[in-house]
């Protein structure tokens, strides 16, 4: 099977992105993303369960069968999610009291599951661990992304306590862009998730429809057909 | 996977339960590695933010004890464990801290205190909370000053039936837009200050005439 690296990577960052075509991961992405440095954290945990889950799950697969596969998919997930949840506690321990309650929500991604199903298990090692960091990538920007848009429009800061997440070298991050604003709260609660998503999944189809435009090729919506 | 030359012990039932207890036992393995290895940093770290939280609700100038050293175990009004830190100078119980909950209006509100031995508030501090940002949140103390009203109060001052917020006929203000809230966090408080009054004998004993261990 040969491993088409540029192709795995473009299809994890944008054309089969986790959240804006294969609308998966929503619980934990619109759990956290209040503020960006949060999903940030968020991403970032993701990114080190779904690599680790792609070098696993392509490892053993020679040995795992079809009928018990799930199970033991959920289980090294499961092992993961749990191990990362320990480290971050023990040694990102301010960020675990801000994201702690939504590391146990990365079992439930589904992405990282379905990629294990459809990618990991068919593919080598180094073709999985490269799925998996290209996913997690993807996930992350748009972790990153709609964080951000909240964050502005509803504490009008942006990357507030970053210096928590990546140390205080990065305070310089931490911006404010709205001075004395009072806050727009809608943004902030879940509501404001949906509906900032909303905009971010329209502004990517406008974005794929001028791509393919000028590509000059008729089936304008096929990336996001073909996986939707 | 579904390769069809798949060799036929694969097929046993044998085999998939072993296959499904080996991955459950390397699972288990490695869970318990990673908590040996992260336990000891994780009860550091929360034996910080207990001393962290301690020192904002009773001041440094009133203990030369550690705050955390020799605990007492009481048993609250509700039958519940209460675990009460004491700050001591010299030999003297100058004041204590301990956590009460407030039924706010997304879940309990988790409050620290701290008293002193004349049964004045030395502050209360909310320790974790699932209150409506914007609107509930106003009770920690980075976001207002209405925690700190606390500060000085007592039983008796103001009068039993001015521990209430304003729209139930207290003096504590409530928020715009938020009740329950301010209410919660009054009632805990003014809880927290009756378990101080009935059980403040055996708090604030001097642990009954033993020789007392000196914080170094």
């Amino acid at each position: 099977m040969s491993a088409d690296y540029k192709r795995i990577t473009k299809d994890g960052i944008w054309d089969n992105n986790v959240v804006f075509s294969q609308l998966l991961a929503l619980c934990p992405l619109l759990a956290v993303t209040g503020t960006a440095t949060n999903g940030l954290g968020m991403g970032l945990a993701s990114i080190a369960v779904m690599v680790a889950a792609g070098f696993a799950v392509a490892l053993f697969r020679g040995i795992i069968t079809p009928q018990v596969r799930i199970p033991v998919f959920i289980l090294i997930i499961a092992t993961l999610v749990t191990l990362v949840d320990m480290f971050m506690s023990a040694w990102l321990h301010d960020l675990h009291k801000v994201l702690g309650l939504f590391i146990p929500l990365i079992v439930t991604n589904c992405a990282i599951l379905g990629r294990a199903e459809t990618f990991s298990s068919r593919n080598g090692l180094l073709p999985s661990m490269t799925d998996g960091l290209m996913m997690g990538l993807g996930f992350t920007l748009a972790l990153v992304a709609l964080g951000a848009f909240r964050e502005v429009l509803g504490s009008g800061t942006l990357f507030a306590n970053a210096a928590l997440l990546l140390g205080d070298a990065f305070s310089f991050m931490e911006l404010t862009l709205i001075p004395e604003y009072r806050g727009f709260l809608l943004m902030i609660l879940p509501p404001g998730g949906f509906i900032a998503l909303g905009f971010i999944l329209a502004a990517k189809r406008v974005i794929d429809r001028k791509l393919t435009e000028r590509k000059g090729l008729a089936e304008a919506d096929a990336p996001a057909a073909a996986t939707g | 996977m579904s390769d069809v030359s798949e060799p036929s012990y694969r097929q046993r039932i044998g085999y998939q339960a072993g296959l499904l207890g080996g991955f459950a036992t390397l699972a288990a393995t490695l869970l318990v590695a990673g908590n040996l290895v992260t336990q000891g940093p994780i009860a550091e770290n929360q034996r910080r933010d207990l001393i962290r939280s301690l020192e904002r609700v009773i001041p440094a100038e009133i203990h030369d004890n550690q705050l955390l050293d020799a605990p007492l175990t009481v048993t609250g009004p509700a039958g519940q464990e209460m675990t009460v830190y004491r700050a001591i100078q010299g030999e003297t119980v100058t004041g204590l801290a301990y956590k009460v909950a407030g039924n706010g209006y997304a879940g309990p509100i988790h409050i620290i205190m701290g008293v002193k031995r004349t049964g004045e508030v030395l502050g209360v501090r909310v320790l974790a909370h699932a209150e409506t940002p914007g609107l509930g949140d106003k009770i920690e103390v980075e976001r207002d000053d209405w925690i700190l009203s606390f500060d000085g109060l007592r039983l008796g001052e103001p009068p039993e039936s001015e521990w209430a917020v304003k729209k139930d006929g207290g003096r504590f203000d409530q928020f715009t837009g938020a009740t329950i809230t301010p209410r919660a966090v009054v009632n805990a408080v003014k809880d927290g200050l009756e378990f101080f009054e009935a059980n403040k004998g055996q708090l604030l004993a001097s642990e009954g005439g033993v020789e007392i261990e000196r914080g170094d």
